[in-house]
Formats: structure tokens, sequence, C-alpha cells
């Protein structure tokens, strides 16, 4: 079975359908790529799998890992190992980045029924991941993501996923706004998870962000409905022929 | 005003003159005081400085003298954590030497002295005894109370001042302890006031505080009154030249608490600044008032409120700076936060300036907001759960008020309490 399946998802925000009937099935260590147009619902579907509130589930059924995963609280999702890396990621004054991290890795990890880490060993796998992503440390000690531009915030996702070790990770949209360099840094983080272990869907625009992160399939979202599926060279093509005449196909 | 409350006032008035003969210290001021309270009684919401705090709950209590020595009071200091620093001890208003640990010998000779009203009874130089309903009470009717003075120019360490407090339902009791604290020229102290009881009584505490040319007060004041207990306080603080009172305050309320703050600043350069934080829950009803003058160039004042309420709690901020025409160069601020738990809880925020100098920097502010929804889905996507993550929202929200208490055991001793609060917090 794979790890994430989805089935005839459906959903609306304040009464208004967006997504129509999502078929997608994510087998464990794939990356796939869900691309589609401004409004297709790629990332009300994110925030779905992430457990937002403010989203009506309408039909439809989410499995993770064999789990109802839309049954679940969203911390419960992150303890079975959901990420998701946000769009725009939130700001929280006067909560520090590592007191931050730290309650976050602790709480995954006592939902795991692994013993919680001290702030010394903590400290030392923050550095040492920092390190890899090429990273400040300075970051540790900024409050989360107050004052951070576009791309810090953006990294500070992936450093957080670094640390969490999800075993699927949702990236909505995580290359806009970023530079070339940002988008290496934010794409090599990923890279480095990928294995058996790891799963990724990787929610983008532009095919720029899978020249660096290879997807095993792409998906393409429009209207609420995955239109097509398909190896990597959809996503070239897509860049090619663009999203018009997707929409036909998905009112078809 | 109801009946009933009428009845609660005039029997503090009938105490004062069955007492009267026997009470400490001169007579002519708490006559006045009396026959002032005698006329006006406990202050109603027509009254416009107690709009938004009814006292409505007191309403046909009657309250009796009291000389409890029940023993609830060394279980409620057994709640502290344990501290090195010299403990001044009062109970139910009274000095308890018995129960305080207060050993001189430590400081450096000559330094501190503490003496109690009941021995030395001085009103100091209060005047508002004929205007504040508060004040007037506390005149009429105080019997004991902390006198701490600090010799010029010596570093006094710190001081804790337990104010425990033993209720009893049937029969409640009230006290109205008068303290004062003096420091001399360019003197230093740490004092910790910690107002801690149980059952139903009421604690109406008047302190004057007096600082001299350059000297430093830390305040810090964790009120934690039973919660069906009556919390009436107000402090006047003097500021002379270059003079400093830094206070942090966490209130965690009564039944209906008010603490009110009346500070003279005096002196050229002086600093006042203040740090508080209510926290309430359940039908609790706090206020904090502040009545800041500057009366005399280049100081500056500036008072950071913050409130977390739940329930059906309701949380009242009153701050009026006044700038007199002398006063230039003043630097005043005032801002007060509310952050709402619940959809019953409410906020009174009430700011005045009332400036007649021309060259000033005077600002207020206020806010009011539910933890924000965003935040929470942030903390709970990266596996914290509600509750952890709106504790941490909640601790966010007070983190610079802990942050600015430069003193490790009354930090741990404030976060200790907001911890626990909200942990047992009143829904």
């Amino acid at each position: 079975m794979a790890l994430l399946e989805i089935r005839g998802l459906a959903a609306e925000v304040e009464g208004k359908p967006i997504l129509r009937g999502v078929d997608l099935a994510l087998p464990e260590g794939e990356v796939h790529a869900i691309m589609g147009p401004n409004g297709s619902g790629k990332s009300t579907l994110a925030h779905v799998l992430a457990g937002r509130e403010g989203y009506q589930v309408t039909a439809g059924s989410v499995l993770f890992d064999g789990q109802d995963l839309l049954a679940m609280e969203p911390e419960a999702r992150a303890a079975c190992g959901l990420f998701l890396a946000f769009q725009y990621p939130v700001e929280l004054p006067g909560v520090g980045n590592a007191n931050f991290l730290r309650t976050a890795l602790n709480a995954v990890r006592r939902a795991r029924g692994e013993p919680e880490i001290d702030a010394m060993k903590f400290l030392k796998e923050a550095r040492a991941a920092l390190k890899r992503l090429s990273m400040s440390e300075e970051m540790l000690k900024r409050n989360v993501n107050v004052g951070f531009s576009g791309g810090e915030k953006k990294r500070n996702e992936i450093f957080q996923m670094a640390l969490l070790r999800p075993r699927l990770a949702i990236l909505d949209e995580t290359d806009s706004g970023l530079d070339i360099d940002a988008l290496k840094i934010v794409s090599d983080g990923v890279n480095a998870l990928r294995g058996q272990a790891f799963s990724a869907l990787v929610i983008t625009h532009y095919q720029r962000l899978l020249e660096h992160i290879v997807p095993d399939q792409v998906h393409v979202l429009a209207e609420g409905r995955i239109v097509r599926s398909g190896g990597p060279e959809l996503a070239l093509s897509l860049e090619e022929s663009g999203y018009a005449g997707l929409a036909a196909e998905a009112a078809a | 005003m109801s009946a009933a409350l009428r009845e609660t006032g005039e029997n503090f008035s009938a105490r004062y003159r069955g007492l009267a003969s026997r009470l400490p210290g001169p007579p002519e001021l708490r006559r006045r005081a009396a026959a002032w309270f005698d006329r006006h009684g406990l202050p109603d919401t027509r009254d416009e400085s107690w709009r938004f705090t009814n006292l409505r709950p007191l309403a046909g209590l009657i309250f009796s003298r009291t000389e409890d020595r029940d023993g609830a009071a060394p279980g409620l200091l057994a709640r502290l954590p344990p501290t090195e620093a010299p403990l001044l001890v009062l109970a139910n208003g009274r000095m308890r030497p018995d129960l305080s640990r207060l050993d001189l010998s430590r400081l450096p000779s000559g330094t501190t002295s503490v003496a109690s009203f009941a021995a030395d009874p001085s009103f100091g130089n209060l005047s508002d005894s004929e205007t504040n309903p508060l004040s007037a009470l506390n005149t009429m009717l105080a019997e004991d109370g902390a006198r701490i003075s600090v010799a010029p120019g010596s570093d006094a360490g710190t001081l804790v001042l337990p104010h425990l407090a033993s209720g009893n339902a049937e029969h409640p009791p009230a006290f109205h302890p008068r303290h004062q604290v003096r420091l001399g020229a360019g003197a230093r102290l740490t004092l910790i006031e910690i107002a801690l009881g149980t059952s139903i009584y009421l604690h109406n505490p008047l302190t004057e505080i007096v600082l001299a040319e350059g000297a430093e007060l830390l305040h810090l004041r964790l009120q934690d009154e039973s919660a069906a207990a009556f919390h009436l306080a107000s402090l006047h603080v003097t500021l002379g030249p270059k003079s400093r009172y830094e206070s942090v305050v966490l209130v965690r309320g009564a039944r209906v608490a008010r603490s009110e703050l009346h500070a003279a600043i005096e002196g050229e350069g002086a600093r006042l600044g203040l740090h508080a934080a209510q926290m309430l829950g359940g039908e609790q009803l706090a206020d904090i008032t502040t009545i800041v003058r500057h009366l005399a160039p280049g100081a500056s004042s500036r008072q950071s409120i913050r409130n977390v309420l739940t329930g059906r709690a309701h949380g009242v901020f009153q701050g009026r700076i006044a700038v007199d025409r002398i006063a230039q160069k003043t630097d005043g601020y005032q801002m007060n936060k509310a952050l709402l738990l619940s959809e019953e809880a409410q906020i009174n925020s009430k700011p005045e300036l009332e400036i007649f100098a021309d060259d000033v920097k005077c600002s207020h502010g206020a806010t009011v907001g539910a933890l924000d929804p965003d935040q929470l889905f942030y903390l709970q996507s990266r596996g914290v759960p509600k509750e952890a993550a709106q504790a941490m929202l909640v601790g966010a929200f007070l983190g610079e008020m802990l942050e600015a208490i430069p003193h490790e055991w009354g930090r741990s001793l404030f976060e200790g309490a907001m911890q626990s609060w909200w942990k047992d917090r009143p829904v």
C-alpha cells in the first residue's frame, strides 16, 4: 500500500468547492510533484492534508500509512511523520527559534514513544543541521520567523524539516520568492533526506524547482482534480505549453 | 448605590466608631477620613474613576476586625519557593515576627531599619484621605503595617514581604495595613511583595514609597489572593531627582481586585517603569489604575500592561499621565494589551493624557485580540499539542514582562505563578 492514499477527496472553503475529487497515491520513498495554475487547489490540498481549520472535507478519504489522516488533530499528523513546509511561514514574536524547535522536536519524539532530547544534545543536532544547510547559527537566537526575509523563512522551514525528519513532507510552493542560491539550499535540504524512509509532495507553480528536486512523478491539478500524471518530462512539456487547455480537460 | 453596598460601607464606619479611642497614632487624620467616608461610603460605578469596576460583589458582606491566628499562615508561607533573602511576614495585615526571618545583622550595619506601624504609627505625607475612598478606608482603620527605611548610599539587597491572609466565609475579616518604604539618597533596595490567601476577606493595604535623590527601588508585586477575596490596594510613590522606580506586577486576581498606583515624579530626570500583567478567569474582576504626575523636567515614565483573560473575567486598565507646565522633556509611554481567550471575557481600557508642557513626548496605545489561529496552527503542525501551543503563545505575550525582572528569584517566582495560573486557570 502507498504511504499516502488520497481517494475522491473533495473540500470546500466557506461553502465554495475547491477540491472536486482528488485521487493520488504516493508510494513510500518517492517524491511527487503537484503542479497547476493559480486557483487550481494546490494549497488547499496541502492545508487539508495538514489539518488546518476552515476547510470542510465534503467527500473522499485520506489514508496515511493506513490510518485515517482526516480524523487526526494537526499535532497528531505531525507526530505520525507528516510535515508541511508553509508557503507563508508564520511569525511568532516572543517565541525563540531554539525553544520552538526543541519543543516541536520533543513533542514529536514523545508522541513516537522516544525519549526527550536535552538542551545540549538539541543544540548539537541543530548546529549540525544548520551547517549542512549553510545557515547561520544566529537563526537559533532569533524569534521564530520575526524579521526574517522571505528566503530566510523558507530556509527555516527546511531547517525544521531536517530536524524533525518527517516520513512525508509537503512543500507548499517553497520555491516562491526564492533567489537561485536559496533555491539551491532548499533543494539540497530536501534531496539530503531522500531515501526509502522519506517521501514528499512538492507543490509548485513552476518547473524550475523540479530541476533541482527531480520528482518520480508529476501530477497536474486543475479545477480541483488531478487531470494528468506522468514522469518528470511532464513538467517540461507544461513549461512549454503552459496550463492553458488544462481547464478544458478538467471540465471534460 | 445599592442599599446592600451602603450597608457594607456603614459597617466599616461603625467599626471605626467602636475602635476610635484604641487605634494607634494621631486621631485627627483618622477622624477626618472617617467623616469623609461616612458621607461617601464605598465607591460605585457613578464615580467616574470606578466606572468599570463594580464593587457589587462586596454588597451585603459584613466584615469583621481580625486578630486571626488560626495557623493558616505557615501553610501559605510554605507555598513560596525557598529563598535566602530576609522575610518580613504579615498575616491578616499584622506583622508576624514569629514567622519572619529578618536577620538585619546580615545586612551592612545601620543600613536598613524595619519597624511596625503599630509600634510607631505615622501616616506619612499623604493627603488624599478625603478624596480617595481606598485611602479614606485605610486611614480610618489602619492598625499595623511595615515601615522600612534604607539609609542614604546603602544597598539593602532584597527584602521579601509575604502578605498572608486567612479568610472565613461566615465572618470574613477585613484588614487595612499601612506600609511605608523610604530610601535615602542613592540607596537601593529590591522589595518583593507577595499577597496570598484563602477563603473570603478584604485586604486594603496602602503603601507610601519615598525615593530620595538617586535612590533605586526594584519593586516586584505578585498578587495571588484567594479567588473569593477582595483586594483594594493603593500605592503612592514619590520620586526624587534622578531616582528610579522599577516595578513588575503580576495580578492573578481575587474576586474583585483593584490596584492603584499614584506616582508623583517630583525630581528632575527621575525614571519610572511599570510592567504589569493581569491573568484572570472565572468571574474575576481586576483593575489596574495608574495616575502618573510629571512635576519636574526631563523625567520618563513607561508603563506596559498585559491582560490574559478567560472565562467571564473582566480586566480594567485606567492610566492617566499628567504633565505639569514645568515638566519639559517628559518622556511618557503607556501601552495596554489584552489577550481574550474566551468569548465572554472583557477588557476596558481608559488612557488619559493631560499635558500642559509644550516640549514632551507622550504616547499611549491599546490592543485587544484573541490568540492568532495561524500561529496556533503553525505550532500544531509542528507536533505541539493545542494546549501547549496556547501556553507557548500566552508565554510569548507575557515574555517581555518576565525579561524585565532583573532578579533571578523574582523572575522564577513570577514564571512559576504564570505557569500555575495556566495549569489551574478558572475557566
